[in-house]
């Protein structure tokens, strides 16, 4: 460490390079270094939709921010302290998020004619005023990586694929991180091939020992360890918590958990995180559409597994008819939408929360099915249980409402006790005594759950409408409005399991109301304006159906209700609906979270309305 | 334990049939009611999977368990189902609509994939249930209400199709021909993968007639050959016996005497024949070819789905909840 290390409480680092130059990979290394050194963090994975867009264009830049701090954080932060820019097109597309007087780490190889064509500039930004105002490094990181593996003889395009490693090297020096954990990590990947081992070990090294002799850094930087609960924890993803949770609720009811899918952005990492977990209990089916992987699902679960499938926005427009079937089933299903972009195709790799009008209405009929929502990427794990447990509990079709924010970021979980988890008790019907598929439980309203096998229950189901006991066909037009009463009200009785609601902050002034993946900026925007003298609250939904039974009490409580979404304002228009209260919307539809000083903004604002 | 001994009308469901009198569909539900009760399975092991249309209303009047699902998907409910319960007995009701228009993608896929279920694919040439539109299947110009100058679509073959997309098991019958649509479907339930039955089934309302060309009593032996495995392909009544031959790479029709040493034997292993019997369709000389077209044995998908689950238990052992959680990298504060 050098002799002026400066103490800082957070940090905000952004890596940026050409999809090919292995930003997630050492963004990944950088989160995984920073969590064992016990530092809170969060981060924002930035990608775009092309796999390969053209190499050293703008549309072809990848982004990894990773937001470390002393203390609890809730989003990967609005500006960056430091970027890492490997060519012309990440500067320029990157630059407006560093603070003024921010480190900026430039690849200065990057900047030939070729590149600052490719990135539509006419002349050189290491050239002009353009980083005024920034501490810039130009460091010739390609050359320099060259260098650092010139004896292991490799070919010149094998060296240029390490110089993400040698700028992870630099980066790691600044900020006092060992290099010992990616050592370890790329010892183990790469024990088979030991050129490729030498090469990125010796361009991380050779980049930790630039930095360190060049002192073109007036200071490096020391976070101390966050303040955490006693207790284990491992960094985890949106997506991996989402697919542990299932398999643990698999683990919890001994039923197989049958997860049905079809490749869509940004959902696909829990197919892929699932896949391996067959000794768990966890069948993975991938579809021939989004359509089969919805109806593989439920017909699982008519067989007595949990069915669950997984998708995002456009996939569940797909699934629509068959979710439709599974609430006049009446069989549980998960239904996971991690949000993008929409509509249409929309912006895949970008994050929106305008599919909850989808969730709660999108379906021919009256259609009810529970919603939840997590709040953070550590929290889908609870999220995906308690689904589970909803669904085969209430025998009726769950959605969880994740986005891409959420699903991709990552976040240190607190590992909870397995003695702590719910249990899940699936209503399951073997004596044939008396049986009727559709006898009601005059507490939950659920239907017993009687699979094909069991001897002496033979019965039919459908999608046309059921007489409510014998489950036979029925068009009697009071039994039709009865049977759509009772699929609502089954819902409805889910409130059973609802806590009450956690206010934080103020019992006065403006409430800020939100819900999914918006929790952090919230959270961080309604302490900003606390601090100021302001009087806020805040409650966060995870109940979106049914709402919890205390919302309206509390919603009643404040002056000013706002409500932050990243959609035109489509919670507002369910808070209007079931409260009638004067909510406020303040809506972001950029495809990009919200930052602190946006929600802080907006929250003054409504105050002084 | 012995096998249980049911009587066909312990397969009948208490609710009242609901198709048109007449229907071909009312011989097809006794003919199976009749096959499954003779099986010598538990009846809580059969389950009856439809989609939507007239013939999915088939599991309503099974005493069996039954899931009438969505238009076109019934293919997708059965994968769901047998890939988790694979000791169940999975029969599958679907029509000319249901499988090959709405449910094209899920059909093909199903067939290559070969899961271990009994498809009976009820043919009757039209949409009955929406009241008389042209199906994949109506001839080309074909007049209903929604084609009133004719259809301008060339019919899909659904056995070539099947043989396309990689079935295992193709075979074809007729709702009248009720001894030869039983063997049929006791035939069916013994291959292990997917079981392809077309049955040809008379719309009376809608498309009267549609096979009476070669199912009608009086011409039925002209033009009717029944496929046997190992047989010459013969057919005709006594004195005017004809069989196929091969000339060149075509099938011709020759007359069979005394001497049938020159008809091709049916072996239906073979996919090129499958191929060129199942585009037999009664024109000209040619017979409309009914029975097992195709038969191939390879492994089912859900008994590889069930594989490699046992295979992952095996390898690292039953899964453990704790270290589930815990894996990865994980650091104590
Ligand atoms: S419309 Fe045709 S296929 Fe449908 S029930 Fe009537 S006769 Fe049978």
């Amino acid at each position: 460490m050098s002799d002026s290390t400066q103490t800082a409480t957070n940090v905000v680092i952004r890596f940026a390079g050409d999809s090919g130059d292995g930003m997630q990979l050492v963004g990944g290394q950088f989160t995984r270094t920073t969590a064992l050194l016990g530092n809170d963090l969060a981060t924002l994975p930035d990608f775009p939709a092309e796999i390969r867009a053209p190499a050293g264009t703008r549309e072809g830049v990848s982004g990894f921010q990773i937001h470390f701090a002393d203390h609890d954080i809730f989003t990967p932060g609005d500006e960056t302290d430091a970027l890492v820019a490997m060519n012309a097109a990440a500067l320029v597309t990157n630059l407006a998020r560093l603070r003024p007087g921010g480190l900026v780490i430039v690849n200065s190889d990057g900047f030939g004619s070729g590149d600052l064509s490719k990135a539509r500039l006419d002349h050189n930004p290491l050239e002009d005023d353009t980083l005024a105002g920034y501490r810039a490094v130009h460091a010739p990181i390609t050359t320099l990586t060259r260098n650092a593996v010139e004896h292991l003889g490799l070919s010149t395009k094998e060296a240029d694929r390490c110089k993400n490693f040698f700028a992870l090297g630099m980066v790691y020096w600044i900020y006092g991180r060992p290099l010992k954990p990616t050592e370890d990590w790329l010892t183990a990947k790469f024990s088979k091939k030991p050129e490729i081992l030498d090469a990125n070990l010796s361009a991380l090294r050779a980049g930790r020992n630039y930095s360190q002799t060049i002192e073109l850094f007036q200071a490096t930087y020391e976070v101390p360890k966050a303040d955490f609960r006693k207790g284990r924890y491992r960094n985890i993803t949106g997506n991996s918590a989402l697919a542990i949770g299932l398999a643990a609720a698999a683990q919890k009811t001994g039923q197989t958990l049958f997860y049905g899918s079809y490749p869509i952005t940004p959902a696909s990492d829990i197919l892929h995180a699932l896949a391996p977990f067959k000794q768990y209990g966890v069948a993975t089916f991938q579809a021939e559409d989004e359509i089969a992987a919805v109806c593989a699902a439920i017909g699982a679960s008519y067989g007595g597994s949990i069915g669950v499938t997984g998708t995002s926005g456009p996939g569940v427009a797909l699934k629509g008819e068959a979710i439709g079937l599974a609430v006049m089933a009446e069989l549980p299903l998960v239904v996971i939408c991690v949000q993008r972009g929409g509509p249409s195709t929309g912006l895949p790799t970008k994050t929106e929360q305008a599919d909850l009008l989808q969730a709660l209405y999108g379906r021919n009929g009256e259609a009810p099915c529970a919603v939840i929502a997590p709040r953070s990427p550590s929290d889908c794990f609870a999220t995906a249980i308690e689904a589970v447990k909803f669904a085969v509990e209430g025998m009726l079709p769950v959605f969880i409402m994740s986005d891409g924010y959420i699903g991709n970021g990552a976040e240190p979980w607190p590992v909870p006790d397995v003695a702590s988890l719910p249990d899940i008790t699936p209503g399951f019907r073997t004596d044939p005594e008396g049986f009727l598929p559709y006898e009601r439980d005059p507490e939950t309203l659920s239907r017993p759950w009687a699979v094909p096998g069991t001897p002496g229950m033979e019965h039919r189901i459908g999608g046309l409408e059921k007489q409510d006991g014998t489950g036979n066909v029925s068009y009697d037009p009071l039994n039709h409005e009865h049977m759509c009463r009772v699929r609502a009200e089954k819902v409805q009785r889910l409130q059973r399991f609802i806590p009450p609601i956690e206010v934080h902050g103020d019992a006065e002034g403006t409430l800020v109301v939100g819900w999914g993946g918006t929790w952090g900026a919230i959270r961080s925007g309604v302490d900003v304006c606390r601090r100021e003298g302001l009087k806020v609250g805040q409650i966060h939904l995870r109940h979106l159906n049914p709402l919890p039974a205390d919302l309206g009490d509390i919603l009643a409580r404040y002056d000013r209700v706002l409500v932050p979404e990243l959609n035109l304002g489509q919670l507002s228009k369910v808070l209007r609906d079931a409260y009638l209260v004067d909510a406020h919307s303040f809506c972001k539809i950029q495809g990009q979270p919200f930052l602190t000083r946006e929600i802080a903004d907006a929250i003054r604002q409504e105050a002084t309305r | 334990m012995t096998a249980p001994v049911y009587k066909k009308k312990d397969f009948m469901s208490d609710q009242l049939v609901r198709w048109c009198p007449g229907c071909g569909d009312y011989s097809i539900l006794s003919q199976v009611q009749t096959v499954l009760a003779g099986l010598g399975r538990p009846k809580e092991e059969f389950v009856v999977i439809s989609g939507i249309g007239c013939s999915s209303r088939f599991p309503y009047y099974m005493n069996t368990y039954g899931f009438h699902t969505l238009h076109g998907r019934a293919p997708a409910f059965a994968t769901g189902l047998k890939v988790t319960r694979p000791e169940l007995s999975i029969w599958m009701v679907t029509g000319d609509g249901d499988a090959l228009s709405i449910g094209g993608n899920h059909i093909i896929h199903l067939w290559r994939r070969n899961v271990d279920i009994n498809v009976m694919l009820f043919n009757n040439r039209i949409y009955g249930l929406t009241k008389g539109q042209y199906s994949p299947t109506s001839e080309k110009g074909k007049k209903t209400k929604s084609s009133p100058m004719g259809s301008l679509e060339k019919p899909f073959n659904p056995l070539t199709l099947a043989l396309g997309a990689g079935a295992s098991y193709v075979a074809r019958s007729v709702d009248v021909f009720t001894t030869h649509l039983r063997d049929q479907l006791q035939m069916a339930d013994t291959h292990r993968g997917t079981s392809f039955l077309e049955i040809y089934q008379n719309c009376n309302i809608f498309n009267d007639g549609a096979f009476t060309s070669f199912t009608d009593r009086a011409v039925r032996d002209e033009k009717v050959l029944y496929l046997e495995p190992g047989k010459p392909l013969i057919w005709g009544p006594a004195e005017q016996r004809k069989g196929l031959v091969l000339k060149g790479l075509r099938l011709a029709v020759v007359d069979v005497g005394e001497d049938e040493s020159e008809i091709i034997v049916h072996d239906p292993s073979n996919k090129a024949l499958a191929t060129w019997l199942a585009e037999l369709d009664g024109s000209g000389e040619f017979p409309v070819p009914v029975g097992l077209f195709y038969k191939e044995d390879r492994p089912t998908y859900d008994g590889g789905f069930v594989e490699q689950i046992a295979e992952a238990k095996e390898k690292f052992g039953q899964g453990d909840l704790n270290r589930l959680i815990n894996a990865g990298d994980t650091w104590e504060v």
